[in-house]
């Protein structure tokens, strides 16, 4: 089949952009890995700053879909070849074979996988969870408990888990998760109001609009405690709690506390959709392993191939408004590409 | 043998912050009397403008922190310097009534100590 | 706490350990306070499970304790890490074992150092060609003495007595164990297991029907050290990180504590017998204090060797309440064979 455009990635940023490119009369082609879409925001709960049911953005950018897009659901790519005449040729796992134009790279990311920070206990320890696990958690209602059935009353959060550590790789920030464990920390309090909340962080980078009222929230109105120190370990005890080593960097001093749950802030990593495209596709990719961009101010969402773009956190940590701009921008970018056929 | 533990000096004292032994008792009362002591965000302009801090130990931003732990011992020594000139309140980004929370931990102190 | 990410950490970190033909290195004092372990070691080996050690009389300390002392200078432990390798050559063997963690942890590292600047290693073939007219060629395999008990633990299994288990009660013992800092924390994946959740004592303990005892202070290190150790007014510092450790384990109720590198083994036997006199204090359950015995010794003892042939007398915990647990018959008066034996304090008169 041909068509002018395919979107891998049938995320907020992907649907976004077809929905838009669709608009200015393309034809379009959604490819999803996937049984639904939406991608990650269908599993959050509430967005920071403002508290908003993360569903709601989901409806808002789905609805405006139109039925002439086609939508190849629970689908992957098994090759693209470069037709080196500015067309595409992709191979997919359901046998078909699609011509296209240009490609939109929108397969965003993964979570870190926490099991790499051994010190942590992830997957070892009953008590030590993700921030998506969390939310996970938080969005099914279900009652927040430790592995031992008990309401946890000291809940800790640890930040960068898998961001700003060269043992893992990562050096780079993953943006959302600081303002996130704000947010989950004030959830918790809100749900448990018997519970302390503790988050152990390097830096608070509360940069985008609402962040800071945000952070002055949680320490006022729901007394949110920050210790400012990198966890060095995390360890169990009789009872299964789990108790965290951090120097109290403020005070010059080592820490020792026993938390009943521990909460991972994991960063973002590319996708392993991400990763295949970059390979698939010969880009080129950043210090971070993401899709890299042909210029950050003015061109980023073109990359090195000529058809090729690319929009959401497929390129760099994004928050969701990050992401809507961003696929939009790609929109343009695309339009004017295809106008000059 | 020795049974009246005179040996036990031997040991060295532990200077970890015990979060779980510490007695958080000053802080649940600020909380009641001065809820402005939990907008405190630790950056140290208090410490860095305070007169007394050139001459004395006083470190209204490690006392704000010391609160927090719990170290009461660390307060009780440390707070009685502040001669309470005012001028932490004046540069305080968060708007904490820094004199009116050394006040009151002062007033906690002696009533603890009765 | 799940075991089945430990099982994939541990199948991750594990490390490549040579089938025969060992250089034994031994250690400076591990035979000094307990004697028999290093020869258990050996019996173990020739006896057991047939394979050829070679102990040698030749060897000399690796200097381990005067570098990290800053007392001798990486070139000097350079040179006499060459000659001990030198010897190795000399005898035909190509698998080198350490009977010291401190060893195995210095030996890594000056190999590494070798790799990475080569311009040591041709010193070092200098120095030693002067001093001594040798030439050597690093060893293919080099490995701790625990690691081969831990890779032939199944094969040992089969020829053991006893096992780690309460012959009354048929539960299994609690072990607590103690990895020397040097096995697995400078190159993590030297270490069975890594430097989180190290295996070679853990992987031996439940293989002989112990339970293993994750108690929160695992990781923290015995106080050894050396350099602020060999002055006698620092060892207060040294015997508070042990008893972190012991109050740590307090609250498991521990039967014995299992350990590979000599020095944890001195500190940890020793320090819970002067946390008794000057404290008043035991860890371990009813009141007792808890025995720490090295890989080789409890082996040994598993083996079916008599506990005093062994040397389990010269421990300062005195380690019948595990053998009772165990069901290992001893004789009473053939432990100090004559005389009256140590004074003991009161506290540790059970």
């Amino acid at each position: 089949m041909n068509t002018d455009i395919v979107v891998f990635g049938g995320g907020i940023a992907g649907i976004e952009a077809a929905t838009s490119l669709h608009r200015l009369g393309y034809n379009v082609i959604i490819i999803e890995k996937e049984t639904f879409l939406g991608g990650h925001v269908t599993l959050w709960n509430k967005l920071f700053p403002n508290n908003k049911d993360a569903n709601e953005i989901v409806q808002q950018v789905i609805s405006s879909l139109n039925n002439n897009i086609t939508i190849f659901l629970a689908t992957e790519s098994t090759k693209i070849i470069n037709n080196h005449n500015n067309t595409y040729t992709i191979h997919l796992n359901n046998n078909k074979i699609i011509h296209t134009k240009a490609i939109l790279i929108a397969t965003g990311y993964d979570v870190f996988n926490a099991k790499l920070k051994e010190e942590y206990g992830y997957g070892i320890y009953d008590n030590v969870i993700t921030s998506d696990e969390l939310e996970h958690i938080l969005k099914q209602n279900k009652r927040i408990l430790t592995k031992q059935g008990k309401e946890p009353t000291r809940i800790g959060f640890v930040h960068c888990v898998g961001s700003r550590d060269r043992k893992v790789n990562n050096i780079y920030c993953s943006k959302v998760c600081c303002v996130t464990a704000v947010k989950q920390a004030i959830e918790i309090r809100q749900k448990l109001p018997f519970s302390e909340a503790y988050c152990f962080y390097m830096d608070l980078r509360m940069y985008g609009l609402n962040f800071e009222e945000l952070y002055n929230d949680s320490q006022e109105k729901y007394g949110v405690t920050f210790i400012r120190g990198r966890l060095s370990e995390a360890s169990e005890n009789i009872e299964g709690k789990i108790i965290v080593k951090v120097e109290d960097t403020l005070l010059g001093r080592p820490l020792k506390m026993t938390m009943d749950l521990l909460v991972l802030m994991v960063g973002m990593v590319p996708s392993k959709g991400t990763s295949w495209l970059i390979k698939e596709l010969e880009l080129n990719f950043n210090s971070g392993n993401f899709v890299s961009s042909l210029d950050e101010h003015t061109k980023s969402n073109l990359t090195n191939k000529k058809g090729v773009f690319v929009a959401g956190t497929a390129s760099s940590p994004k928050t969701i408004d990050d992401t809507l701009a961003d696929s939009r921008s790609a929109v343009l970018f695309i339009h004017e590409y295809l106008k000059s056929f | 043998m020795n049974n009246n533990n005179t040996l036990s000096f031997l040991k060295k004292s532990d200077r970890t912050i015990d979060y779980d032994k510490n007695d958080r008792a000053l802080f649940y009362y600020l909380m009641r009397v001065e809820p402005t002591v939990a907008l405190c965000i630790a950056c140290g302009a208090c410490t860095a403008t305070c007169p007394a801090g050139n001459f004395s130990s006083l470190d209204l931003h490690k006392i704000m922190l010391s609160i927090r732990r719990g170290e009461k011992v660390y307060i009780a020594k440390e707070i009685t310097q502040c001669f309470l000139c005012g001028k932490c309140q004046l540069i305080c980004p968060k708007n904490v009534n820094t004199r009116g929370v050394i006040l009151q931990i002062i007033s906690f102190l002696q009533s603890s100590q009765l | 706490m799940t075991k089945d990410n430990k099982q994939k950490i541990w199948a991750s970190y594990q490390k490549e350990i040579a089938d025969d033909n060992y250089y034994y290195a031994r250690s400076c004092i591990r035979q000094n306070f307990f004697p028999a372990a290093e020869e258990m070691f050996i019996k173990i080996l020739r006896k057991h499970l047939n394979k050829n050690i070679h102990d040698d009389a030749k060897h000399t300390t690796c200097t381990g304790i005067g570098y990290h002392s800053s007392i001798v200078p990486l070139e000097t432990t350079m040179t006499v890490v060459a000659r001990q390798f030198s010897l190795m050559n000399e005898v035909g063997c190509e698998n080198f074992i350490c009977s010291c963690v401190t060893s195995f942890g210095l030996y890594l590292e000056v190999l590494s150092t070798w790799k990475h600047f080569p311009e040591t290693l041709s010193k070092t073939k200098n120095y030693l060609k002067e001093a001594t007219g040798r030439t050597f060629t690093p060893p293919k395999n080099i490995v701790h003495a625990s690691d081969i008990i831990y890779k032939y633990r199944f094969d040992l299994l089969p020829q053991l007595k006893y096992k780690l288990i309460n012959n009354k009660t048929q539960e299994p013992l609690n072990v607590a164990e103690h990895v020397g800092c040097h096995y697995a924390k400078i190159f993590p994946e030297s270490g069975i297991g890594g430097a989180e959740y190290p295996h070679v004592l853990s992987g031996i303990i439940e293989a002989w029907g112990g339970k293993i005892i994750d108690y929160p202070e695992r990781r923290h290190c015995c106080g050894f050290g050396f350099r602020q150790y060999l002055i006698k007014a620092n060892r207060s510092y040294s015997y508070t990180h042990s008893t972190k450790k012991f109050e740590s384990m307090q609250p498991y109720n521990v039967d014995l504590i299992l350990t590979n590198c000599p020095g944890c083994n001195y500190f940890l036997d020793r320090w819970q017998y002067v946390a008794a006199v000057t404290e008043n204090k035991l860890f371990g359950k009813n009141n007792q204090a808890i025995p720490v015995l090295t890989f080789e010794e409890i082996t040994a003892l598993l083996l079916g060797y008599d506990p005093w042939k062994i040397g389990l007398q010269m421990h300062q915990i005195p380690v019948e309440p595990l053998l009772d647990k165990i069901g290992i018959n001893y004789s009473k008066k053939d432990k100090y064979l004559g005389t009256k034996g140590p004074e003991l304090p009161e506290i540790l008169k059970y």
